[in-house]
């Protein structure tokens, strides 16, 4: 049934009927679309079994793409766990006490968000002399770089949102800060971080198709051999975006069930704006996030999600 | 230094090339997002589901590899525009999805009792939407999109490979006649994306603090 909105009120009987007028014109338009579009793959013999679609049934071709598929999905693997050991590293400079430390994790973390890891691939690719062995290694540590900028962020946010008094509390009982750190704020950050985590991991895996660009070992590059030899552009290109379809869906659900299960159904936001500014911005948003907290009269529920 | 400084018109002129992909796939996924976006917050179920379906697929998709479905299989199809289009088609598409979820987060951080208010004040349906829920929307929506500009902005890089001589290909020629001065040469073209970068984030942040003095 639908619901009044900020947009619409409950709909009365005569726009009930309206709805479902567009409905069925939208119905009878995309099915249209659907025949359109399979006319013109017919047409262009696109849907033909031999020379299209044929290597995808083929058992050498099916090895061929599972081993790139288990090679993007280790370079992803490879991707992320580097990159939350800079996240790390680089989230907890970010806050530390003393400037030596602060200034540079956020000269370090700001400058890898910024540029585009496509640029920062070809580099290392440069830097290791565009050896084929080492595409590899050019494409996880550009993805190091990215996403650790990236999970960085979501440290810092992440600690942030445990309420000040759980820090006050630990240090009232005498604890030391990497004590404080490690023992009270670093557990509950990361119930409060896995689902940001989970959508990085879908970034990540995303991303690994730029090996590509630099031969790397992976989907992307397995499509081009198949291509090549084949011709068959669009229906290569069509089964890589539903290999990548599939696994990013299955990242995504995993991240909602774990947003549901551990984070209390909120989700850091950790926007990709910008690069200065973003203290500022981050500051007012905990500052608007205390104020609600305060006027509920509830402790934590507000800021960053925290339940 | 010489790498740059002997070769700053071409190094310039794909920084041009790059705006000009910024252009072209910012305009086209405005265009697709804000269709995509009234599909998602329309009252009727079809027109949800397929906002959704849009959203869900294209999100979820390598940029990479809807490039490889515009530049090489359109052309089988016997569909064949200039590379400077297929890219911005891709890109486009891809960013549309991005630009929907941002408009349609920023029309649902408006709460349902402004609405509720406006009505009980005797406003009609137009009166609410340009009095009181748009005007809130736009401000709502305008860190996330510019996030989703910038993104765009550093995706323009993938067009390196795809015929367009944008910033990204002007490092890798270069790369390849200054092997010497590659750190350079990166940290050139890296500082131009930040630049256009840092634009967006300006420009955002000041059409913040203008909106934010009417709240």
């Amino acid at each position: 049934m639908t619901k009044s909105t900020v947009l619409y009120d409950a709909p009365g009987p005569r726009a009930l009927r309206r709805y479902r007028l567009i409905g069925a014109i939208a119905v009878v338009a995309l099915i249209a679309l659907a025949y359109v579009v399979v006319k013109v793959l017919y047409d262009n013999g696109q849907l033909e079994y031999e020379g299209v679609w044929e290597p995808f049934v083929t058992p050498a071709y099916m090895e061929i793409i599972w081993q790139g598929l288990l090679n993007t999905l280790k370079a992803a693997v490879f991707a992320i766990l580097g990159a939350l050991v800079y996240g790390v590293l680089f989230g907890i400079g970010k806050l530390s006490d003393h400037r030596l430390i602060r200034w540079p994790s956020w000269l370090v973390v700001e400058f890898f968000r910024a540029v585009p890891l496509l640029l920062l691939i070809i580099f290392s690719w440069a830097l290791l002399d565009q050896q084929v062995d080492a595409a590899f290694y050019a494409l996880v540590a550009g993805l190091i770089l990215y996403n650790g900028s990236v999970l960085a962020e979501v440290f810092r946010a992440g600690i942030n949102a445990v309420p000040k008094g759980q820090a006050e509390a630990a240090y009232a009982l005498g604890m030391r800060k990497s004590q404080v750190m490690g023992s009270v704020l670093m557990p509950q950050a990361v119930r409060i971080m896995l689902p940001s985590i989970i959508s990085q991991c879908i970034v990540a895996l995303k991303d690994t198709s730029l090996g590509f660009v630099i031969l790397a070992p992976g989907l992307t590059t397995v499509g081009r051999d198949i291509y090549r030899e084949y011709k068959n552009y669009l229906a290569t290109a069509l089964v890589l975006l539903l290999i990548y379809l599939v696994i990013n869906l299955l990242l995504d659900w995993l991240g909602r069930w774990v947003e549901r299960k551990y984070s209390g159904g909120h989700k850091l936001n950790v926007t990709a704006v910008g690069v200065l500014g973003e203290e500022e911005r981050q500051a007012r948003a905990e500052v608007e996030a205390a104020r609600q907290a305060a006027t509920k009269g509830g402790a934590g529920t507000g800021a960053g999600g925290y339940q | 230094m010489d790498a740059l400084t002997e070769n700053w018109d071409l190094v310039l002129d794909g920084f041009v090339k790059t705006l000009q992909l910024l252009v072209g796939a910012g305009a086209l996924a405005l265009v697709i997002g804000t269709l995509v976006a009234l599909f998602r917050v329309s009252p009727v179920p079809v027109l949800r589901g397929t906002g959704t379906v849009y959203v869900t697929i294209f999100r979820n998709s390598p940029l990479l590899v809807l490039l490889l479905i515009t530049y090489y299989g359109l052309p089988q199809l016997g569909i064949n525009p200039s590379f400077y289009w297929k890219v911005v088609l891709a890109m486009g598409l891809y960013t549309g999805a991005f630009v929907a979820e941002s408009l349609r987060s920023g029309i649902n951080g408006i709460p349902l009792g402004q609405a509720e208010a406006s009505r009980s004040l005797g406003f009609t349906f137009g009166q609410t939407m340009t009095q009181v829920v748009l005007p809130q929307s736009f401000r709502n929506v305008v860190p996330p999109l510019a996030s989703v500009f910038i993104a765009l902005t550093k995706n323009t890089s993938l067009a390196s490979s795809f015929g367009v001589a944008e910033a990204t290909f002007r490092m890798k020629g270069l790369n390849n006649d200054y092997a010497t001065e590659r750190v350079v040469i990166f940290l050139g073209i890296a500082l131009g994306y930040v630049i256009i970068v840092e634009a967006i984030s300006f420009g955002a942040a000041m059409l913040e603090r203008r909106w934010r003095a009417e709240r």
